[in-house]
């Protein structure tokens, strides 16, 4: 750090040292104002009246307009973003590290990010931004580390090189866009009209008249900045949220009232994000979490008594089929790697020949590989006739694989449109625009 | 410097190996406290864990006692262990096994003196029924009202036992007994009576019916759905509701098997080794069979040696305050420490101690 060896043994020295950092998962309060939540992260806050008139001035001298005394639950994601940020700049950061930081933003809001990005930079902060977006690393950043398994494998000028050379190098193998066959669409599979349901999450979104329909061989894709009703869309749909019996339709059956079950034995199969604790029981086994979603399809019980040798078959198939790294099916979930458990427990929905599959982030948080085989399985089950819903915050996994797009915004879902011809201005105003945020950079 | 570190996946050797370690801990710390106490510590320990089973003098009472205490214990631990594992925290057990005793001796009472061989089934199911409907109180209010389980049936075994005093006074008051409180002689009627089965073990119908709990609650949480839905909710509440799992359903049922076993338990205490409803009838069975449960790792078969070990160190400490004169307060902390014991190296299956300094990754 400025010449001298550095290695701080907690965040306090870190931080005195002129190093602040924005996580990827935001560090805030809900129930908490955004003046409170600043004063949090400070060793020795200034009193609240002070410190509201210091986040004010900041706030406006960068273009992140906000006022201290609103509720951080009733923020956007974008807004909550820029507390973190504000609650870094008041510490006047000599490096600023970003992990992640546009996995809960529109393209606009990115924008306005990327400027007061570039405003600190001019004004001497160096800044540390960590992304798998390699677009954004090529529009923001001077010069490129690249890691890979904790590794360091190359340095680049990133305006220098191409986005795919850039992931060639993150992977270590050349890459093979999904091959994807056109065919015609068949009837619709999966019907959603004028669904609208309280969300169970505290600080969550409701669903406000959702309506869409997905046909056999169709990938829908549902973009949206975070926290917009994609996990209550994903829970309505995999039938842990019930809703009115005609909201939802599965190959023409009233399924909204159904539970997760009779939904599975209709052809619904699902795929929630969080893997750790919904999608799989950490502490179990892969043997055992095989069963979990699986025991209806795969008919892995008879009279309610499991059969353990089938379930153990299944979760080898799963093993064998989706190229999970693991040492066997008797092996908690909770030991995998993120990237394996998440081809697991995508490979354990795809498994079960389903006729519609419902999707929640298939790819977050999974190395560049790993994310291209779970792709191009997607695409192999809507070829064969499924009908696919993905939920997901990767605009470019999106267009990548999706016939039609919609976006999620508050509850509410635009009307799907076809992929095709769809500009990237027309998408984030799909999205939401800029959430009211667009007024930050007038004056500048 | 001593630090914990996580294991990718517990351990199957210390799940096993804990109770056996925190028994063998409970002993030295124990032994040291009785030595403080002025007692000879090998003693105590021969006293309170090999005389009540191979004493010449002693045993010949003390043994048939070990399946005598045991049964209740198992029977209200395996259905408990079956909640606690969904995680709905059964605590009023004890108020379940009053309520069961008291419902299977009405309907023995009420017979009284007709001799039929279907009175004693019949008294089964209603002491069965009995806990069932008691527990049926906080699980519907947990469901209907979301109110706490833990709470509502703890206060329970209070309501459980002002009802048991005034049946003992009142209306079930033996009515040739000269006015004192207590009801007939359950275990002197035949046709009510559970009498032990073969002379000089202490089995009795009640033992019999824990037998049957353990290699039931075995099977369903082995091979059965039911059981992985129970597991998988206490593990992972939202991944139980991604497979299915019903919360309302699970929690009836849950609630209304510990109840049912604790009221069975009730029933067969009450028929048999107790022989009649009394003020002072409970003895702290639906709450040891608390320790017990977690004792056996809410696993049936360690509930079955948790619970024999349990009955044991009653036994024995009743034969250790007789024998060398220790205070019951030093017996009642004896089984705390096993306790304690239990849940402190608990975590030694989840973690692995290190020795030294956490190396530094670059």
């Amino acid at each position: 750090m400025r010449g001298a060896p550095y290695a701080p043994a907690q965040p306090a020295e870190a931080r005195r040292s002129g190093v602040a950092m924005v996580f990827q998962h935001f560090s805030l309060f809900d129930a908490l104002n955004v003046a409170e939540n600043v004063a949090l992260g400070m060793e020795t806050p200034p009193p609240m009246q002070e410190l509201s008139a210091r986040i004010k001035a900041v706030s406006e001298e960068y273009g992140l307009p906000l006022d201290p005394s609103r509720m951080v639950g009733d923020l956007s994601a974008g807004e909550r973003q820029r507390v973190e940020i504000i609650r870094c700049l008041l510490q006047d950061p000599k490096l600023l590290i970003m992990d992640e930081p546009t996995s809960v933003l529109t393209p606009q809001e990115v924008e306005i990010l990327f400027q007061t990005l570039r405003q600190l930079a001019r004004e001497g902060t160096a800044i540390l931004y960590i992304s798998h977006k390699l677009e954004e690393i090529r529009a923001l950043c001077d010069e490129a580390t690249i890691l890979r398994r904790g590794k360091v494998v190359a340095t680049c000028t990133p305006r220098e090189v191409s986005a795919r050379e850039m992931a060639e190098l993150m992977v270590g193998a050349t890459l093979t866009p999904p091959a994807r066959a056109d065919k015609p669409k068949g009837e619709v599979a999966l019907e959603v009209a004028g669904l609208s349901v309280a969300s169970p999450i505290p600080f969550g979104t409701s669903l406000k008249d959702i309506r869409f329909s997905v046909a056999k061989g169709e990938v829908l894709g549902i973009a949206g900045v975070a926290g917009n009703g994609q996990d209550e869309l994903l829970l309505a749909l995999s039938g842990e949220l019930r809703s009115a019996p005609a909201a939802v339709r599965i190959n023409g059956q009233e399924a909204g009232h159904l539970g997760p079950n009779t939904r599975r034995a209709a052809g619904l199969v699902a795929a929630p994000e969080e893997r750790l604790g919904h999608a799989a029981a950490p502490d179990m086994t892969l043997t055992e979490n095989a069963l979990l979603s699986g025991v209806v399809r795969k008919g892995l019980t008879r009279q309610g008594f499991i059969d353990w040798g089938a379930t153990r078959r299944f979760a080898a198939e799963i093993i064998r089929t989706f190229d999970v790294r693991t040492p066997g099916t008797e092996v908690a979930a909770r030991a995998l790697s993120g990237g394996n458990l998440q081809k697991f427990v995508v490979g354990r929905e795809l498994s079960q020949t389903p006729s519609v599959i419902v999707i929640n982030q298939p790819t977050w948080g999974v190395d560049a590989a790993a994310a291209a085989a779970i792709r191009q399985a997607i695409l192999d089950r809507a070829a064969e006739g499924a009908a696919v819903v993905v939920i997901s915050q990767d605009l470019d996994e999106l267009l990548e694989i999706s016939d039609n797009f919609a976006a999620l915004n508050e509850g509410r879902l635009t009307a799907p449109r076809p992929v095709q011809g769809l500009s990237i201005e027309e998408i984030g105003l799909m999205m939401g625009g800029a959430h009211g945020m667009e007024v930050a950079h007038h004056g500048h | 410097m001593v630090r914990l570190e996580k294991r990718p996946s517990p351990s199957a050797f210390w799940q096993w190996a804990t109770p056996i370690l925190a028994v063998l801990l409970t002993m030295v710390a124990g032994g040291i406290m009785f030595a403080l106490l002025g007692k000879d510590p090998i003693a105590a320990m021969r006293t309170i864990f090999w005389d009540p089973l191979f004493n010449a003098q002693f045993a010949s009472y003390s043994r048939p006692q070990l399946l005598v205490k045991a049964g209740p214990l198992i029977l209200i631990a395996i259905g408990l262990s079956l909640g606690f594992r969904a995680g709905i925290w059964n605590i009023g057990a004890e108020g379940q096994y009053i309520m069961g005793a008291i419902a299977g001796a009405a309907v023995g009472l009420y017979f009284f003196p007709a001799e039929n061989r279907l009175i004693f089934p019949l008294m089964v199911v209603a002491g069965a029924l009995g806990g069932w409907a008691w527990a049926m109180i906080p699980a519907i209010l947990k469901t209907r009202f979301n109110t706490n389980e833990i709470l509502v049936s703890l206060l329970l075994v209070y309501v459980a036992q002002n009802i048991l005093a005034s049946m003992a006074v009142g209306a079930m008051r033996n009515p040739d007994g000269g006015g004192f409180p207590g009801s007939r002689n359950l275990s002197q009627y035949p046709s009510a009576a559970n009498l032990e089965l073969i002379p000089g073990t202490g089995m009795h119908w009640g033992v019999i019916a824990a037998f049957m709990a353990v290699i039931a609650a075995y099977i369903l949480l082995q091979r059965h759905i039911l059981g992985f839905q129970i597991k998988l909710a206490g593990q992972a509440p939202r991944a139980a509701r991604f497979a299915g799992v019903n919360p309302t359903r699970l929690v009836v049922l849950c609630m209304g098997i510990s109840g049912a076993l604790a009221g069975l338990a009730g029933l067969f205490e009450v028929a048999g080794p107790a022989g009649q409803i009394s003020i002072d009838f409970n003895v702290g069975y639906g709450f040891t069979a608390i320790i017990v449960a977690f004792l056996g790792r809410l696993n049936p078969i360690g509930i079955l040696l948790a619970g024999l070990l349990m009955a044991l160190t009653y036994i024995g400490g009743e034969l250790a305050q007789f024998m060398l004169g220790l205070p019951a307060a030093a017996i009642q902390a004896f089984q705390g420490m096993l306790l304690f014991f239990l849940l402190a190296v608990d975590l030694l299956t989840n973690y692995r101690v290190r020795l030294g300094a956490k190396r530094e990754v670059a």
